[in-house]
């Protein structure tokens, strides 16, 4: 990606999550916010980091590798326990990290 | 001296002493944030983003997860405009923040508005929520403000220390690979009940299936996908309970 384009992503990035934040606070009033979409917001965060991770950990070649020689798969469903038991980011990131580079030696 | 004096009434709040103690609130959630900048600068550097621009997506976006998303996609060279309507998709979730604080600062003018929208992240709704759940609110605003700013500028700093790190790190650590697993490590605690990981399953399982559409637009449709299926279930569920309570 060149830097103008990289510029854009920032300032366009910007530029919409002030608007999101200043949408109740300046732009309309508080009471407008219908309950069904107060109910759907709380659903966009899982269903965007699901949809990036997946892909990264099934098909990291741009097809899908559903093979035991995926390390990257292997160490993502590690870490998925770990992070499911302990709540740990660094844990979650160092266990992941350590089962892709042992899985890299066999 | 009598025995039975009042006790003591806490002197009134100042601008000065409320900006403090927002500030002073904000300090056990860096414990939470710091290592996230950190992570972040070096995972934009992995991601190939020169310093400067990786820097500038703290200072500006200024919103954790949605940096995590853009250096993904922007590692996977994801057409910028998709991207910034990606950043909007997962910070939509702080207009539910808005809609909470836009009650307490109506009252304020646009010169006090613009940054305190600025400043409104996860961690600043926390403290600033529960400074309005309080007395006394007339200053509130500059707890706000201090705690809003307290969290921005740890945000920078350990992004720039993150930054630092990276360009130290050698390429053949595979460091890439820890982006998902911070994803991970945010998405996992999210699934709290059936709709969110129905949400979670569908989207993932769409993003695969979809993955040859061009622009990257399959992300989209299975992010919308995901979100509804996951409401779906959830209206299923509200209308089955209140049948059941209507019929006893």
């Amino acid at each position: 990606m060149t830097r103008p384009e990289l510029w854009l992503v920032i300032l366009g990035g910007a530029l919409a999550t002030f608007a999101v934040r200043l949408s109740f606070i300046a732009l309309i009033p508080p009471d407008r916010l219908p309950d069904s979409v107060r109910r759907g917001l709380r659903l966009v965060p899982p269903a965007v980091l699901s949809a990036i991770i997946l892909p990264g950990l099934l098909s990291p070649a741009g097809h899908l590798a559903m093979s035991l020689d995926n390390d990257r798969l292997w160490a993502g469903l590690l870490a998925t326990l770990v992070a499911w038991r302990t709540r740990s980011t660094w844990l979650t990131i160092a266990v992941g990290m350590l089962a892709l580079w042992g899985l890299g030696l066999f | 001296m009598t025995a039975a004096s009042p006790p003591a009434a806490p002197p009134p709040a100042t601008p000065r002493s409320e900006f403090l103690a927002g500030a002073r609130d904000q300090l056990p959630l860096l414990l939470g944030v710091v290592p996230f900048g950190l992570i972040f600068g070096a995972l934009a550097v992995a991601a190939g983003i020169p310093a400067l621009e990786a820097q500038g997506l703290s200072v500006f976006v200024f919103a954790g997860s949605s940096q995590f998303v853009a250096i993904g996609l922007v590692a996977a060279e994801t057409p910028a405009l998709l991207i910034v309507a990606t950043i909007l998709v997962v910070n939509l979730r702080h207009m539910l923040y808005s809609a909470a604080l836009g009650p307490h600062v109506q009252a304020l003018s646009l010169r006090w508005k613009i940054p305190l929208a600025w400043l409104l992240t996860d961690e600043a709704f926390a403290m600033a929520s529960l400074r309005y759940q309080k007395e006394d609110r007339r200053t509130a605003h500059w707890y706000f403000l201090g705690t809003g700013l307290t969290l921005w500028a740890s945000w920078q700093l350990s992004t720039l220390a993150g930054i630092v790190l990276g360009a130290r790190i050698p390429e053949n650590w595979s460091l890439d690979f820890a982006l998902p697993l911070t994803f991970l490590a945010i998405l996992v605690p999210q699934l709290k009940d059936r709709p969110s990981v129905l949400s979670a399953l569908v989207a993932g399982g769409l993003s695969v299936a979809l993955i040859a559409m061009p622009l990257k637009l399959g992300l989209m449709a299975a992010i919308l996908g995901g979100v509804a299926t996951g409401a779906g279930l959830e209206t299923l569920t509200r209308r089955r309970a209140a049948e059941r309570e209507s019929r006893q």
